[in-house]
């Protein structure tokens, strides 16, 4: 049996999408089940992904938006469209990825959540996984997603204070002029 | 002292002075303040404050191999208490600010700085939100090393115009401004 069979044997309906590339699985699940999933992954005798080797987030905006400029562009070139083009329909702003290893098996797995612009939380894994308290740290830091239940949601690189999620896509690289002062007491 | 060597007649006068200074029968004569700078100039103490790659280079340079003990940078001071010159090798965060502006506040008159390296002279290649553009931003500079990272003759080079500087310096200007400068000439009889 294959890895993409365990692994939708396992979860059954929790699983929204798989895709493979290269030989590595990918699976998409539902932003509320990440705890329910991850830790159903974890306890599967067969599967025993028992090793988070890395979290970390996507900001998908600039893709979308030029996913929706370019049919635009392809039906101006031929002619003038019969009908106003649709409203495109994209998938919440942000992803957040977990890559799962099994130390028995040796197989990989990657495990994503969908999280809108409007809606930024997830819950947070540190319960089955430490090793997820800094990366999650991280991404709360960088795109500004709340990890329900982590035991100390800090800013991991950027300075307490420090008005903006730096890698989202709307931030300009050479920031927005933030300086850091020493103040003494 | 027996002198031998021709050229050496003309300071020939000089040294036996000096000698007799130094075995208590004669006499020195100089200037305060070169006295005092010929001091500063001939121990300036480093406080390596390494952030980056630029930090190994300047290891190397502290080192036996470029040894920068012979300028009399003997002692690379920790505490920067006790430091006179601060070398900032390598990139400050934004985060990192308050940081080295407390240890440069620390650090006792007369001072000096040495930005070595590109990040620390102008941010570098790190043209971004995290990175200081330059730590002359923060803290007075005295001198800036250009390079990616700067090879040690650089960072020897740059403490060398360090002590062309002290060669220059007024230390008692301050202090006559003060005491003396204060007095009313007219009210002398």
């Amino acid at each position: 049996m294959s890895l993409k069979d365990e692994v939708q044997n396992c979860l059954g309906s929790l699983v929204v999408a798989v895709s493979e590339c290269q030989g590595d699985l990918s699976i998409e699940v539902a932003r509320e089940n990440i705890r329910v999933v991850l830790s159903k992954l974890k306890d599967a005798p067969n599967l025993s992904f028992d090793f988070l080797s890395d979290l970390f987030g996507v900001d998908n905006s600039e893709l979308y938006k030029k996913a929706a400029a370019k049919p635009a562009k392809k039906a101006e070139a031929e002619t003038a469209p019969a009908e106003p083009p649709k409203p495109q329909e994209f998938p919440p702003r942000f992803e957040v990825i977990y890559l799962l290893l099994s130390l028995k098996t040796n197989r990989r797995l990657q495990v994503k959540v969908r999280v809108s612009e409007e809606k930024p939380v997830v819950d947070s894994v540190v319960s089955l996984f430490k090793a997820a308290t800094w990366p999650e740290r991280e991404v709360y830091d960088m795109y500004g997603i709340h990890f329900n239940g982590h035991p100390d949601l800090r800013r991991l690189l950027m300075w307490e204070g420090f008005p903006a999620y730096p890698l989202r896509k709307d931030y300009p690289l050479e920031g927005r002029g933030e300086e850091r002062h020493l103040i003494y007491e | 002292m027996p002198c031998k060597n021709g050229l050496w007649s003309g300071t020939k006068g000089v040294i036996e002075m000096g000698l007799k200074a130094y075995t208590g029968e004669g006499w020195l004569l100089t200037k305060a303040e070169e006295l005092i700078n010929w001091g500063r100039k001939r121990s300036p103490w480093p406080l390596p404050y390494g952030t980056a790659c630029c930090g190994i280079e300047m290891m190397c340079a502290l080192a036996a191999s470029y040894d920068m003990a012979r300028f009399g940078a003997e002692r690379p001071s920790f505490s920067p208490r006790q430091a006179d010159v601060l070398i900032e090798a390598g990139t400050i965060t934004k985060k990192m600010v308050p940081i080295l502006r407390r240890i440069y506040d620390q650090m006792a008159e007369p001072k000096w700085v040495i930005a070595m390296g590109a990040c620390a002279c102008t941010g570098g290649v790190f043209r971004t939100y995290s990175t200081l553009q330059g730590i002359n931003k923060v803290i007075p500079v005295d001198v800036y090393v250009p390079g990616c990272p700067p090879r040690p003759e650089s960072l020897l080079y740059a403490l060398m115009k360090i002590m062309e500087k002290i060669e220059k310096d007024h230390p008692l200007r301050a202090l006559f401004d003060r005491e003396i400068g204060q007095v009313d000439l007219r009210s002398c009889p």
